[in-house]
Parts: C-alpha cells; sequence; structure tokens
C-alpha cells in the first residue's frame, strides 16, 4: 500500500503545475477595505509592479512585469493586445488588467502603465490590495 | 473448488484520502482578485480639448504631494479617514444647500490629485476613503449595507434582484473619482 500512495503522490507532483509565472518583483500589497471580487477569472491579465527581488541583477528601480518577462512601459499596448487576441471576439472589450503593485512603488511609474493602458483601449483596471486588518 | 478472493486492506484508505487532501489543499493556489476597481478615462487623444469649465464649488479637490502629506480643498487634511469619508458623502449629498458646495449629485466631481513620487500605498489608502464615500450613498440608497452593494456591483447581472438594486442604488448618482495625471515634483 504504501508504493501505491507514493505512485499517486510522484503522479501528481509531476503533472501539476504549481504556477506558470514566478514573480519577480517585490509584493507587499496595500491594504484597503472598499474591495470588489472579479467575476471570470479568464477575463483578468496580470501586470506586477515592484522593486526586482534581485537586486543585484536588476537593479532598486521597480520594474513591469507581465507573463515571465519585464517589460517596458511601452510594450504595454502590445502585451494588452496579446492578452486580447486570447480571448474570444465578444469579450474583448471586458478585458480587466488587474495591477499588482507593491507598497513601496512610486505612483509615477504606475501612471505610465496607465497612459499605455489607456492607449491600448484596456480601460477597467484593479488595484489588487489585501484585505485591512483594522476597522477604519 | 475455487480460490478465496483476497481481502483489499482498507485500513490504510483514510491514509491516502487524507494524503490526497493535503496535497490539493497545498497545491491549489486560490485567485485573489479582489481590489479597488476603477475604470481609466479613454485614450489623451480622443478626448476633447478640455475647455468646459467646472465650477470650483462642484470639486472636491483631493491631493497627494511626493511626501503623502494629504490636502484636502486646499488645506492640510488633519481629520482620520472616517471623517474623510463623511466630508466626501457631505460634499456629494449637498444638493445646493451649501452655496459653497455641489449643486447636485450629477454635478459633483471628486478631483484627486495625486505626484509621482507619492508612494502606492498612500494612494491606495485615499483611493479606498473617496470610494468608500460613493459605496456608502449607494448602498444607503438602494438599501442594503455597503458589504452588500459592493457584492452588488461586482456583478449587477447575477439575479434580477440584483439588478434591480443596483440600478435603484445608482440612480442620479454618477461614480465621479476623477483620478488626474500625476504632477512631476517629486519621483
Amino acid at each position: 500500500m504504501p508504493d501505491v500512495v507514493f505512485m499517486l503522490l510522484f503522479f501528481f507532483m509531476v503533472t501539476t503545475t504549481l504556477r506558470d509565472t514566478s514573480i519577480n518583483v517585490q509584493q507587499r500589497l496595500p491594504e484597503a477595505s472598499q474591495m470588489r471580487k472579479l467575476q471570470r477569472k479568464t477575463l483578468v491579465a496580470y501586470l506586477y509592479v515592484g522593486e526586482p527581488k534581485k537586486v543585484d541583477q536588476w537593479g532598486k528601480e521597480p520594474k513591469i512585469q507581465a507573463n515571465d518577462v519585464f517589460i517596458q512601459p511601452k510594450e504595454i499596448i502590445q502585451w494588452v493586445n496579446q492578452a486580447k487576441a486570447n480571448l474570444d471576439e465578444s469579450e474583448r472589450d471586458q478585458l480587466t488588467v488587474a495591477l499588482k503593485v507593491d507598497n513601496e512603488t512610486k505612483r509615477g511609474i504606475i501612471a505610465d502603465v496607465e497612459t499605455e493602458l489607456r492607449k491600448a483601449n484596456a480601460r477597467k483596471l484593479l488595484y489588487s490590495t489585501n484585505p485591512k486588518r483594522e476597522e477604519f | 473448488m475455487p480460490r478465496p478472493t483476497p481481502d483489499i486492506p482498507n485500513a490504510s484508505m483514510a491514509d491516502i484520502a487524507f494524503l490526497m487532501l493535503v496535497f490539493f489543499l497545498v497545491t491549489t493556489t486560490v485567485a485573489n482578485i479582489k481590489g479597488l476597481s476603477i475604470g481609466l478615462p479613454p485614450p489623451p487623444e480622443a478626448l476633447p480639448p478640455e475647455d468646459i469649465k467646472i465650477p470650483e464649488k462642484n470639486l472636491f479637490k483631493v491631493q497627494l504631494n511626493s511626501f503623502d502629506n494629504l490636502l484636502v480643498e486646499g488645506e492640510p487634511w488633519t481629520g482620520s479617514n472616517q471623517e474623510l469619508t463623511d466630508a466626501v458623502k457631505k460634499f456629494i449629498l449637498n444638493n445646493g444647500r451649501d452655496p459653497l458646495s455641489s449643486d447636485s449629485p450629477e454635478k459633483a466631481i471628486v478631483s484627486y490629485k495625486t505626484d509621482r513620487g507619492t508612494s502606492h500605498k498612500k494612494f491606495i489608502e485615499v483611493l479606498d476613503v473617496l470610494q468608500k464615500a460613493y459605496y456608502d450613498i449607494y448602498a444607503d440608497q438602494a438599501g442594503v449595507t455597503n458589504d452588500k452593494w459592493r457584492e452588488i456591483a461586482s456583478d449587477p447581472k447575477k439575479t434580477p434582484e440584483f439588478e434591480q438594486l443596483y440600478e435603484k442604488g445608482r440612480e442620479g448618482i454618477p461614480f465621479a473619482i476623477s483620478i488626474a495625471e500625476p504632477t512631476k515634483v517629486g519621483g
């Protein structure tokens, strides 16, 4: 019987992919109380913004990560179009971009991202946050 | 004579089930797509040139500088977050009572300006406060709690009842938080 258990264990270990992207920027999310939930998970595209985790390799400046790579603000339009291409034609305008931004990031880079998103016509935006712990 | 069928040991069944359970618990990542939802304005070039003058009294100005200091209507804000929410609510629902405040909820605009050096943490904290004011008003108008309102607003088409409450809550009050392009003093 232990053999069967181990077989199952190995089977799942091999077949399950834990996560398709590993996040290479700091992710200390801000807290908020007025959160809303997104219903359709397939309609969400993620952008991660923050200071790189490997500071010696990438420097201390905040970077934008999409999928598995760091991108420049200018490349966002292309990225949005790719994300839209994966959706059904009828659902393309419902794409929501979830911005996972680290607490310490400055507004400047986020504003640049927002400007590009406006140009790319992906205007539904969600700032990812954690629930607030204490009542305010 | 037929051979006796061998028994399958079932004592370890629970162990296996438990193991699998633990495994799935560990590997399943709960997709946490919750946060503050906003809509961005159309692309800069698609907007008509800004010559529409909005009367000062219909604007509620909230500003954050590069040191994360909060300015409300040009004055440093010393009150609590809840007090700021209340001030915004009072402004939106003024309906011309105070001649120096907004004419009607339709005309009232909450203007939120930041600087390129403002931290994201503070930006979210204040945005949260401003959104609370609107959600509280909608919830009041629909006769539900704030939590329930946000559930309805997340998916208004879920049931006819939700749709009706959503219409009722939003009636006559547009969600007018305008997030301006950050200034370039810091950052």
